[in-house]
């Protein structure tokens, strides 16, 4: 890896990047000329964008040939971040396209803006290879989402996810900025790379070396809502707009995920591997059960998801543990498929609530019978959640047992597969609400709009399609975890 | 016509199968088609049946008119028939008995369909019992004839009557004794069936042709079960096998089954009942048990024919204590078949002796003969059954002069019954006394006293109905036999004088099998 | 290019339940004609692969293998042998017959159908499957549905409380052989599922003597094995009847069936290790099952706790591993999957008309409804092993090759059949027979014709075999040779 100067060609490989934030002006100008009625295309404009965006990134900034470092080592073109900017900016084309007919949420412009930040500073976390462009990309990822949650100013739930999730955010952030700091004060370097060159020639103290690793977990811990810092996700997620949920618990997770993947692959593996493997299991393990057994209780089903979301990560989380080719293949393929069945699950929770203007589970009594197509998306989504074939969400589990298997780590299967079942127990029992039982409200037609419908097509048919013709999607997992090392 | 010598069994034995599916498809209320056609197809297996005979060749040693081919391949069982003296004549007494049973029905007038059709499908299970020479297969017809007749007993048999089960149930008479019937049946034939694996598992084969060389002179067998020795676990198979066909013959004390059974079975079931399918069990002693086991049977001869006596003597003694006409010749049945073990018993016992062909020529014709004769008593009580609506012998009396025809009928076959010489019985009954007497001579004694009884129950039957001072209550009620009655006796008739005066036409075809077949 | 007739067979029906939810909902009988026309298809097709297979040159027939994950050695591959062909035909009849047997489901039926197809291509993916994940991708797909289908169209009074205990029940099973299936993958170094080199890849006896367990017990729960049948006997009867018919006519096969192919195929040594373990327990299957099914009160209960002992007598055979027991096994799934479609068929059309299924309430059913009386008495007959009928045909090498194996065993399960008899007499007795009581006889009508039908098949197949054996067992026979050829003969 060359760290070298200024090429022209790097503009290229972030070309994406810097056509998000000419999209984020374009929706800027364009919400200040636009009269209210239009306002709403707002948010087709944001997808048709990002849409727009995506295709220029096929063209222009496939990585070639190796991997380097652009930009004096800040940003790292490889695979990982290309496919990983592909997916933030599809989950936020999608998430606009359910955050269209929001009142007021999908006519204001800002919304928008403030996602395509995010999204943006996902982007960047994904290729950051410097621990200070990382620091920046995460506040650049969070501040906007601590806004986004709080967006429905009138509503106390909402204002008070905001805050909480500002709040939970904003400490854990600093431990974590204090984590680089002490490695920099180790090794006196800021590239990823050169720091893990520095732990593995300058052979510093364990304890040294595990301190920093902690206290950055605990910034990373909070992105992807890992026992012990999940606390804040059920409650932001509740409050939070739905779109917003769904936009978090996926592309802002999925980013977390990538972030430690790189850490953890780069810097840490060599010296200190066997130590935070067996305590990321542990993590693994009680973000699993935690997530699980307290999804059995909720009555809220943004609640519910928010738990299935946490217990998610665990799952995820083995895969990581299992470090190896394998185990990181099955963790991008798990965020693949997971990325589009969460989107969908929140996706219908944002269309039903629009119509039925209510969150809890026994609100969705009867649905099969008001909205069969609905229904079955909702099915579709949650049993890829549950991990039952043909759906991505089976395909996935199995990489990631796998993995562990694989590596020896037979107890780390065991205990998800007990955890998968008691997640089938809560994901059936929505299923149960939706097509046994009757409410009186059957006969009211229930009408989605056209970008709902686009959107949720999109999203069960991925799901389908990953789950039965996983090959190419596995090939390319395989391809994106290969450029880690 | 080569074809019809070549699969004449496969004819007889499935005829009546074919029949029954053609009466499926006709309907449900034309009872006097139905009726037609099963009497018809009756006699299909008969023609052949009486075909069979001419062209059996009484001289030929061994089985003809054999037939092999695949049934069961994968355990080694083949569907083989074929016939020799002794299987030729129970098949001709069933292909006989069937289609008078089935003229006797006529009088049923409740789901005719369903009666024909059971009936048909049970004359093929006893007739594969009879041609089957493959160990499996005379199981599968063994257990196939049990439904049939559940079916016949518990749905035609008599209506009125009431059992009380175990916990204060009461249940219909015919419900009762049917389900007694199947469950004992079963319950016996389910150690013939552990003793027929352990034989399909020891010798790979369920040809009894094979078998019947192979398994007495075995000194090894596959998995003895607790390290029993080899002497041991073939006496325990075959008292399996003895007490699975002790049970239908029946042998005292495995008989109780019986007079509910026959008592309360329709009049053409308790025909049948009593006049083939009693046979079965002898059959299986005389085809299985004597042949595989020669040995045991040898040791435990003289056990047999004690049970066989304590049967010629008790069944006597009961049937002179019924008042129920039917159960009179209900348990007439278990004294004549007594005398059937009691041949088989001196044959097993001094096998391949002289005395021992003439007890077994007496046992297999008396096996025919009983068929004839309890066939006709079960007949004649159900002809008067129908007129009086009562089976209580002191209800009757003195009805010679109202109905001489029928009277003269019950007394001719009740002397045939009895034994009266010039008729068949006494032919049967005097071979298997000859036989027996030099090889059992205390067992043979014992059973004239149990003659003599014989004797004592059957004129106790006529006199009751027929002679003393005539009940009044009859005197213009009770109709004389009808010609259709007429018609279903006369054969049977026929054939209990023939036989009683030239009996060498059967005893013919019985000896030369005999003869053959056990040379100790 | 051969015709991929498995192929076509395995995805009519998921394809057909897909093209079911298009037809708009009020129009009933379009949704159940295509139901018919798609099962009648998949009939048609599977009876043809039964009869064309050759036995002469035995082996996998009617072979389709496409690449799906290459890196990981995952292939969609799919044929036919002498164990699983019958089997395929048995999923053929029982889905016909059940979408007869279904006309008359008023309550969203384009679902009902759709949902039920699903599970009948996740059943006949696992039959033909040779290959690990395939097996398991269909075992799952297979799964699923049942919750649906129970929870939904179920009686009333348990169908929450058994749906979800059943779906509960057969996930954790499926997952603990999933854990078992991937140790062998990675054990064997081969990187494929492919289970044929699977077969040959001469895991360690250790290994085997600890995975056998998981990967066997893992599916012989949905095979009803003890201790982990209670899921069956609730489910049995919260189902409704097409439903019921599947699963327990053909979703407990699929147990037994994968238990066998994965567990006892791959893992020899370590069948051999354990075998003493499933008589044990496949033999309290048989005993026990008889028994608490003599003291039901509940028609339903009955012939759900018979089924547990019939699959006992499965597992019983191929506990024994030998030719006998395992031909007796292979004819018993058959059979038993015939036999008790048709018992949970008749008990469905009594309890639609009846409206109980308590024994003591019902009487005198034959006079309304004799073509099923009769029917139901012939399945009678197969449970208890009547020569002549299949069950017989089936139950008589089971216990020959139990003789072979402890002969005691074999004495003490013979004793189930007495049991049998006498439940089955006193139903057939109590229900058919008997006093009918008043409102009976007035409400109580006849089945329809598509009812008797689907009973006249189910009858003729049974009778079939019972008559001619060979037409099943010289098959079964083929595919029994080549399980044996992985013990070294045994």
């Amino acid at each position: 890896m060359v760290i070298g100067s200024f090429e022209p060609t790097m503009v290229l490989a972030i070309l994406p990047e810097i056509l998000l934030v000419v999209l984020a002006g374009l929706i800027l100008a364009v919400d200040a000329i636009w009269k209210p009625e239009t306002k709403r295309n707002l948010g087709w404009l944001t997808a048709g964008g990002l849409l727009v965006v995506m295709v220029v990134s096929f063209l222009v900034a496939i990585p070639q040939g190796q991997d380097r470092l652009i930009f004096g080592g800040m940003l790292r073109q490889d695979w990982l971040s290309f496919s990983f900017n592909i997916l933030f900016m599809f989950a936020a084309a999608i998430t606009a396209l359910f955050a269209l007919d929001m009142k007021g949420v999908g006519q204001k412009g800002e919304f928008f803006v403030l996602m395509l930040i995010s999204t943006l500073g996902m982007s960047l976390m994904a290729s950051a290879a410097d621990i200070i462009m990382l620091y920046l990309a995460i506040e650049t990822t969070s501040i906007p989402m601590y806004i986004l949650a709080g967006f429905m100013t009138r509503d106390d739930k909402s204002t008070e996810s905001g805050f909480k999730y500002l709040l939970f955010g904003a400490a854990t952030s600093t431990i974590m900025l204090y984590g680089f700091s002490l490695i920099y004060g180790f090794t006196g370097q800021t590239n990823i790379y050169q720091i893990a060159l520095s732990f593995y020639n300058l052979q510093f103290p364990k304890i040294a070396v595990i301190g920093s690793l902690l206290l950055i977990l605990v910034g990373f811990g909070f992105k992807i809502s890992a026992f012990p810092f999940h606390f804040w996700a059920p409650d932001v997620y509740e409050g939070a707009p739905t779109p917003i949920a769904g936009f978090l618990s996926t592309a802002s997770k999925a980013a977390g995920f990538v972030v430690v993947l790189r850490v953890l692959v780069a810097i840490f593996t060599p010296s200190v591997a066997p130590d935070w493997i067996n305590m990321l299991a542990i993590v693994s393990v009680l973000t699993m059960t935690v997530g699980n057994v307290l999804a059995l209780v909720q009555k809220n089903i943004k609640r519910l998801l928010a738990y299935s979301s946490i217990a998610h990560a665990g799952y995820i989380l083995i895969g990581v543990v299992a470090i190896s080719q394998l185990g990181l293949t099955s963790v991008v393929f798990y965020l693949i498929a997971y990325l589009i069945t969460n989107l969908a699950a929140f996706g219908i929770v944002v269309t039903f609530s629009q119509v039925v203007g209510s969150d809890e589970i026994s609100a969705y009594s009867g649905l099969s019978r008001r909205k069969p197509w609905l229904a079955l998306a909702m099915m579709v989504a949650f049993l890829s959640l549950a991990g039952m074939p043909p759906l991505a969400g089976f395909v996935a589990k199995i990489f990631v047992f796998a993995a562990a298997v694989k590596v020896g780590l037979i107890w780390l299967a065991f205990v998800g597969v007990l955890n998968s079942i008691v997640g089938l127990y809560y994901y059936l029992t929505v299923l149960k609400y939706v097509y046994l039982f009757r409410s009186d409200d059957e006969d009211k037609p229930l009408t989605i709009s056209r970008s709902y419908a686009i959107a949720l097509s999109v999203l069960v048919f991925g799901i389908i399609l990953v789950g039965t013709l996983f090959g190419p999607w596995f090939n390319l997992s395989t391809k994106i975890a290969s450029s880690l090392f | 016509m080569g074809f019809i010598t070549n699969n004449i069994l496969s004819i007889i034995l499935f005829s009546p199968t074919v029949v029954a599916l053609v009466l499926l498809f006709l309907p449900q209320g034309g009872k006097k088609l139905l009726r037609w056609v099963t009497l018809l197809g009756c006699l299909i297996p008969f023609g052949f049946s009486l075909l069979l005979w001419f062209s059996f060749k009484a001289d030929t040693p061994g089985f003809q008119f054999e037939t092999q081919t695949l049934w069961y391949g994968a355990i080694s069982s083949s569907f083989h028939l074929g016939v020799d003296g002794l299987s030729l004549t129970m098949v001709l007494l069933t292909t006989l008995l069937t289609p008078v049973a089935i003229l006797a029905s006529f009088s049923i007038t409740e789901r005719v369909k369903p009666y024909m059709i059971l009936f048909l499908l049970l004359e093929t299970g006893m007739l594969g019992v009879f041609l089957s020479l493959d160990l499996l297969l005379f199981f599968v017809f063994w257990e196939v004839g049990l439904v049939p007749m559940y079916f016949l007993i518990n749905q035609w048999g008599s209506e009125k009557g009431e059992r009380e089960l175990w916990g204060g149930r009461k249940v219909s008479a015919r419900t009762y004794a049917s389900f007694k019937f199947m469950i004992y049946t079963m319950a016996g034939s389910l150690g013939l069936l552990l003793a027929i694996q352990m034989i399909g598992v020891s010798f790979r084969t369920y040809d009894l042709t094979k078998l019947f060389s192979l398994f007495p002179a075995v000194t090894q067998l596959a998995n003895i079960p607790l390290n029993l020795s080899l002497e041991t676990v073939k006496t325990i198979a075959f008292w399996a096998f003895v007490i699975a066909f002790a049970i239908k013959v029946p042998v005292w004390p495995f008989h109780t089954w019986l007079p509910d059974a026959h008592t309360e079975a329709p009049t053409a079931g308790s025909m049948i009942l009593a006049g083939v399918l009693l046979k079965l069990g002898a059959y299986g002693f005389l085809r299985l048990v004597l042949p595989l086991y020669p040995q045991e049977a040898h040791l435990y001869a003289g056990a047999l024919a004690f049970l066989a006596v304590m049967g010629i003597i008790f069944g006597a003694l009961a049937a002179y204590g019924q008042d129920d006409f039917k159960r009179l010749v209900a348990y007439s049945s278990v004294n004549h078949m007594g005398f059937v073990v009691l041949g088989i018993a001196a044959a097993a016992y001094a096998a391949g002796s002289k005395d021992a062909v003439l007890a077994l020529n007496g046992a297999v014709l008396q096996m025919f003969n009983h068929g004839l004769s309890a066939a006709a008593m079960f007949f004649l009580v159900g002809v008067i059954y129908e007129r009086a609506h009562t089976r209580n012998l002191n209800d009757f009396g003195g009805l010679f002069p109202l109905i001489p025809v029928y009277g003269g009928i019950l007394i001719f076959t009740s002397m045939a019954s009895l034994g009266l010489p010039g008729l068949n019985g006494f032919v049967s009954e005097f071979l298997v006394v000859r036989g027996s007497w030099p090889i059992f001579t205390v067992f043979t004694a014992l059973s004239m006293i149990g003659l003599f009884f014989t004797g004592a129950y059957i004129l106790k039957g006529i006199k009751k109905v027929l002679h003393g001072p005539t009940n009044e209550q009859w005197v213009g009620h009770i109709t004389e036999i009808n010609l259709r009655e007429i018609i279903v006796i006369s054969p049977l008739m026929f054939l209990m004088l023939w036989i009683g005066v030239w009996p060498a036409w059967i005893l013919g075809v019985i000896n030369s099998a005999m003869q053959v077949l056990f040379k100790g | 290019m051969r015709f991929p007739i498995l192929s076509v067979i395995v995805l009519t029906p998921i394809i057909a339940g897909m093209l079911i939810l298009l037809i708009p909902s009020d129009r009933k009988n379009v949704v159940r004609y295509v139901a018919l026309a798609a099962a009648t298809i998949a009939l048609l097709l599977s009876a043809w692969v039964y009869f064309s297979y050759d036995i002469s040159i035995s082996g996998y027939q009617f072979i389709e293998k496409y690449n799906w994950l290459p890196q990981l050695g995952i292939s969609y591959y799919v044929g036919v042998d002498g164990m699983n062909a019958p089997l395929v035909l048995l999923t053929g009849v029982v889905m016909f017959t059940g979408v007869l047997i279904s006309w008359g489901i008023d309550d969203r039926p384009r679902e009902f159908f759709a949902f039920l197809f699903i599970l009948a291509s996740g059943v006949f993916g696992v039959f033909v499957a040779q290959d690990l994940f395939m097996l398991f991708f269909f075992y799952e797909i297979a799964v699923f549905p049942m919750y649906l289908l129970i929870s939904i169209w179920g009686w009333i009074k348990t169908r929450e409380y058994a749906a979800m205990k059943l779906t509960l029940y057969l996930f954790i099973g499926s997952l603990v052989s999933l854990v078992g299936g991937l140790a062998m993958y990675f054990g064997s170094g081969k990187n494929t599922f492919d289970m044929i080199q699977l077969s040959q890849a001469n895991f360690s006896e250790s290994f085997q003597i600890f995975w056998f367990p998981f990967v066997f017990f893992g599916f012989a729960v949905l095979g009803g094995i003890f201790p982990f049948h209670n899921w069956s006997p609730d489910g049995h009867v919260a189902a409704p009847t097409a439903v019921s018919m599947f699963h327990a006519g053909v979703l407990m096969k699929l147990g037994a069936f994968a238990a066998l192919r994965v567990g006892i195929m791959l893992l020899p040594v370590g069948a051999q290790h354990w075998r003493w373990l499933i008589l044990i327990l496949a033999l309290v299957n048989v005993v026990y099952g008889a028994f608490i099914a003599m003291v039901q009160t509940d028609f339903k209960y009955v012939i759900g706790f018979s089924s547990v002992s019939h699959m006992g007598l499965v597992m019983l055979g191929f506990a024994t591993l030998n030719k006998d027991g395992l031909i007796g096994s292979g004819i018993q799934m058959f059979s038993h999957g015939v036999m008790t479609a048709l018992f949970f068929a008749v008990v469905g059309m009594v309890y639609d008309r009846a409206h109980t299924r308590e024994i003591g309430e019902l009487g005198g059913f034959s006079k309304k409804m004799p073509w099923v009386a009769v029917a139901f008495i012939i399945g009678g007959l197969v449970s208890m092993g009547m020569p002549g009928l299949s069950g017989f045909v089936a139950e008589f090498p089971i216990f020959m090759g139990v003789w072979q194996v402890k002969p005691i065993i074999a004495i003490i399960a013979s004793i189930s059949i007495v049991i049998t008899a006498s439940y089955i007499i006193r139903i057939i007795g109590r229900v058919f027979f008997g006093p009918i009581s008043e409102e009976f006889d007035h409400h109580v009508g006849d089945v329809t014709i598509k009812d008797k039908v689907a009973l006249t098949i189910l009858c003729v197949i049974m009778i079939t075999v019972g008559v001619y054996p060979s037409i099943m067992s010289n098959l079964v026979s083929s595919g029994v040779d080549r399980i044996l050829s992985l013990f070294g003969g045994a």
